[in-house]
């Protein structure tokens, strides 16, 4: 928290912390779309149980949510908190250890009864005894705030008691001198026909403006000035899974070709299926029987002509790898979006990993070759899904991309771009018969024709047995076999020459480069301004296309002594880096459900440059 | 290929020569299919013929018009999208015993009870014949096969009551030798709006000789099967004199003068809403009842997703991606205000 007047910070990190159906995801929600629309950079991180109502009061009920806002460089959902807002003794508990020291604590203390404490592990409570010392502690009867806010209104205890998260917000917001006007807005919309509950929750949020106004416990309220810089345009609060539902949407109106959705619910993909059943002027959407039938459909709306996709987290994935085989077999395109969580098997649905890699790009049968595609952040996920349907409709071939739970989940401030801003996407969509064949191809790409069933004089037939070259027959030929495997290699590696050259962040003459894939984007480049900060040089590249790599990565790579490799698996990018260019490049990995911390990079950085703290 | 032209058999076969064994059932189903595609008014380039793997399967091969063989037992997924993204595209799922309802068994469920406008054609031999003679889920108990050399041990399944149960709109079933039936049913069935299923018994002379022939066999079957008529009293037997009577919810044989059914007699409704009769014909077997064909059910049912939505405009395109509760303007200055 660097500061430029004792009450102006540049960045800040708010974590909310309470039971899950605390309302803890609204608030922070609401706090984050704030500060984005009074021209913060924002960066969230939404953090809950897998249950849908664990036991209440437990430490495995506790839900919370991240938001790091600031003036510039909000990379990440950030490392430790600034200000934890606790609305349980849980929740207390979960998240203490990641408070600054002197951050600011805020409890409410309604909560800390004997009863609660018991349930989240505290034999004594926190509040008389030396634990909290290292902290501002602000303590707030957050209950009773709530029957003052409730005053006159015909409401029960519970109902009443129910609006303790709009007394937190209201206090947070009131911290940061953060304005009320968009959530009043947002309870005028969500409760205009239910007034007793508009009144309520309205009142608590003044209420809680109002307590921490005179309370004394700051004597004056901070403030974080906005971005220095705010591109005109129009702006919207977005998560990742809803940018790549929006991402499909823009290429195939980009393409001119209807889109087709076949999916089926899983944690924590479903809300790209969510949202698209939503669009049906823009969008055919399947709910499938299962994960097959997701992919298997979209491959027959493919056949048929239609920008297809099916979206899905790992153990969908693995479920889907049949079919993806058949993808490029057939030379269809095909949008597989992969929200990647902690594996194997069920493993942690609703925690971030980046374990898929290997498993996108070989995981099938036979030689298999996919493009893969990772987004970076969450309003990235719009941009790589567009990127994918572009490289799928050009050159015939299913595209995996790769995005994660804490994208998914995510949100940032997105500037909505104009359709014309977009990407051409380019089809080979062919009618007339005069010498086609379904397997001719284009000598650039490799693509194949797309001959959609409706035009007279293409009737052909494709399948799942090897293909003769240009005719599309059946074909048990070993000479042509090996062929068409090479074919199907080359056609993925010449993407290579579209990819634009990899950027290099960073001090231009540092022996160390930090090598990242997917949503860590934001925390190497924090990372890496933190060293320089500190003096110790060091440089930061960041691979979008996972597969074909860049052509450039190789001599890139070699330019340094050494490479770091930081990814949320045990080292699968690491291992390809290692094994195609004979680079002795180092990992560093963390497999815990959550993003990187910036701390955790810069710390081995310095270990390999022999930099002593 | 124009409209106008009249379209024949030979329109609809391909090049390539079918390479099923001699005295498979898949030929004459394959010769009755293609002669009814020309009768339905549906132009060559608007039939998709998509399959899964297994012998049938590779029917799409020697149709000529857009074909899809896709992987073992998803032909109904592939289907699926192929007809929400198009609907005015005929589709036809080819599919088997293993690859509809052993490894494909929960697509073909959703797929009956869907409705989508699709077509399927379950070639029935009770035998796995690409693999070379395993038991199939329809395989009878005790047959002998490499995977039950002691005979088999499971229940088999019954198609057309799966296929009720799961709410089939259309239902029939067919002896891949009873030509007229054949092509009567495959009319019928490309004619139905919804989903249509058709359960062929086909004989494969390979692995599974004579399945079927102890109830279709030319000496047999008009004691033991049943012709189905809609709106005529269920009856059988050389002189139509044999009929099936309720005694409750059971199925009884009873002797009728030949030709003159009494009112007791169980009359056939194929577009009875309630599904129940047809369910008790299908549940009917050799050797304790004698075998119902023909076209057990025909009812109309809203068509999954048949409507095609209005184009979107580039406004409706704008008004989506400023949607969604959370927007703001930036302008040229860095002012920040609502949208």
């Amino acid at each position: 928290m660097s500061t430029k007047r004792t009450n102006e910070l540049s960045r800040v990190v708010v974590r909310f912390a309470g039971d899950s159906g605390d309302g803890i995801q609204l608030i922070g929600d609401q706090f984050a779309m704030t500060s984005a629309m009074m021209g913060n950079q924002i960066s969230t991180l939404p953090d809950y149980p897998s249950e849908i109502r664990a036991p209440a009061g437990t430490i495995a009920g506790v839900s919370g949510f991240q938001v790091c806002f600031g003036t510039r460089s909000v990379y990440t959902p950030g490392d430790e908190y600034d200000l934890l807002v606790a609305i349980n003794p849980a929740g207390l508990k979960v998240n203490l250890s990641n408070l600054k020291k002197n951050g600011i604590l805020l409890l409410n203390t309604d909560s800390f009864t004997e009863r609660s404490l018991q349930k989240a592990g505290y034999s004594s409570n926190p509040l008389d005894n030396s634990e909290l010392n290292d902290f501002r502690v602000f303590k707030v009867p957050m209950f009773k705030l709530c029957e003052k806010a409730a005053t006159g209104l015909p409401l029960s205890t519970k109902q009443v008691e129910r609006c303790k998260n709009f007394v937190a917000l209201g206090i947070t917001n009131w911290i940061y001198g953060r304005s009320l006007e968009p959530t009043l807005k947002w309870l005028q919309k969500k409760f205009g026909a239910k007034p007793d509950f508009l009144k309520v929750n309205t009142e608590a949020l003044k209420t809680g403006f109002s307590y921490a106004a005179e309370s004394g416990f700051l004597k004056e309220s901070y403030t974080v000035p906005r971005a220095e810089e705010n591109v005109p345009g129009t702006y919207r609060y977005i998560t990742g899974n809803v940018a790549t539902a929006m991402g499909l949407i823009a290429a195939s109106r980009r393409a001119g070709r209807p889109l087709f959705l076949g999916s089926y619910p899983i944690t924590p993909a479903t809300e790209i299926l969510h949202e698209l059943s939503n669009q049906k002027k823009f969008a055919t959407v399947l709910q499938a029987e299962d994960e097959i039938a997701g992919i298997g459909s979209a491959i027959g709306a493919s056949f048929g002509g239609a920008l297809a996709a099916t979206s899905t987290s790992g153990p969908g994935l693995s479920l889907k790898s049949e079919f993806l085989g058949l993808a490029v077999i057939l030379e269809l395109p095909l949008v597989v979006v992969n929200v990647q969580r902690g594996g194997p098997s069920t493993g942690l649905p609703t925690k971030t990993e980046q374990a898929d890699l290997l498993q996108a790009v070989w995981g099938r049968h036979g030689e298999s070759p996919v493009v893969v595609i990772a987004a970076t952040s969450p309003r990235d996920c719009f941009d790589a899904t567009v990127e994918a349907s572009r490289i799928a409709l050009k050159y015939m071939v299913p595209v995996v991309v790769l995005t994660e739970g804490a994208l998914g989940q995510g949100a940032e401030a997105w500037r909505i771009p104009a359709l014309e801003e977009l990407p051409e996407m380019k089809t080979w969509v062919r009618t007339n018969p005069t010498g086609f064949l379904p397997y001719l191809r284009d000598e650039a790409t490799l693509a194949r024709p797309w001959a959609l069933p409706g035009t007279p004089g293409l009737e052909h037939r494709i399948g799942s047995l090897e293909k003769e070259d240009g005719t599309g027959a059946t074909s048990h030929d070993p000479l042509n076999h090996e062929k068409m495997v090479k074919i199907r290699a080359e056609k993925v590696a010449r993407i290579a020459s579209e990819i634009p050259p990899l950027e290099t962040y960073g001090d231009k003459n540092a022996r160390l480069l930090v090598l990242g894939w997917g949503g860590t984007q934001g925390v190497i480049k924090l990372a890496v301004e933190n060293l320089l900060e500190e003096g110790v040089p060091a440089a930061c590249a960041h691979l979008r296309h996972l597969n074909p790599l860049p052509r450039d990565i190789e001599p890139l790579l070699k330019k340094y002594d050494k490479v770091l490799i930081p990814e949320n698996n045990m080292g699968q990018l690491w291992r390809r880096i290692r094994a195609e260019f004979l680079i002795n490049a180092e990992r560093l990995n963390i497999v815990r459900g959550r993003p990187f911390r910036a701390k955790e990079i810069e710390e081995k950085a310095k270990e390999m440059l022999g930099v002593r703290k | 290929m124009s409209e106008e032209k009249t379209l024949t058999r030979r329109d609809f076969v391909s090049t390539v020569e079918p390479r099923w064994c001699a005295g498979c059932g898949c030929h004459s189903t394959f010769t009755r299919l293609t002669s009814t595609f020309p009768m339905l008014g549906v132009p060559r380039e608007n039939f998709v013929v998509v399959s899964g793997i297994g012998c049938s399967s590779r029917f799409p091969y020697y149709v000529n018009t857009y074909g899809f063989h896709g992987i073992h037992g998803r032909a109904p997924a592939v289907a699926t999208g192929i007809k929400l993204n198009n609907p005015a595209l005929s589709v036809w799922v080819m599919t088997g015993d293993g690859d509809g309802l052993a490894i494909g068994g929960n697509h073909f469920i959703h797929l009956m009870r869907r409705n989508a406008d699709i077509k399927v054609i379950l070639f029935n031999n009770a035998i796995y014949g690409l693999t070379k003679g395993q038991a199939s889920p329809t395989t009878q108990v005790g047959t002998k096969t490499k995977t039950t050399p002691y005979g088999s041990e499971e229940i088999p399944v019954k198609p057309l009551a799966l296929a009720l149960a799961a709410g089939a709109t259309f239902a029939a079933r067919v002896n891949d030798t009873d030509t007229d039936l054949l092509s009567e049913v495959f009319l019928a069935a490309g004619k139905h709006k919804g989903v249509a299923f058709v359960e062929v018994l086909v004989n494969c002379a390979i692995y599974n000789d004579k399945a079927f022939a102890a109830i279709t066999a030319r000496e047999t079957k008009t004691e033991r099967t049943i012709r189905l008529k809609h709106g005529q009293p269920v009856v059988f037997g050389a002189n139509n004199d044999k009929a099936i009577k309720l005694k409750g919810i059971k199925p009884e044989v009873v002797s009728i003068e030949p030709g003159k059914a009494a009112s007791d007699i169980l009359v056939h409704d194929i577009h009875n809403p309630d599904s129940t009769p047809a369910f008790l014909l299908s549940q009917m077997e050799y050797p304790d009842n004698p075998v119902p064909f023909g076209i057990f059910r025909q009812v109309s049912r809203p068509v999954f997703k048949d409507k095609t939505e209005p184009r979107p405009t580039d406004q409706d395109f704008k008004h989506l991606l400023e949607s969604g509760g959370f927007t703001w303007k930036v302008d040229s200055n860095g002012n920040i205000g609502s949208v």
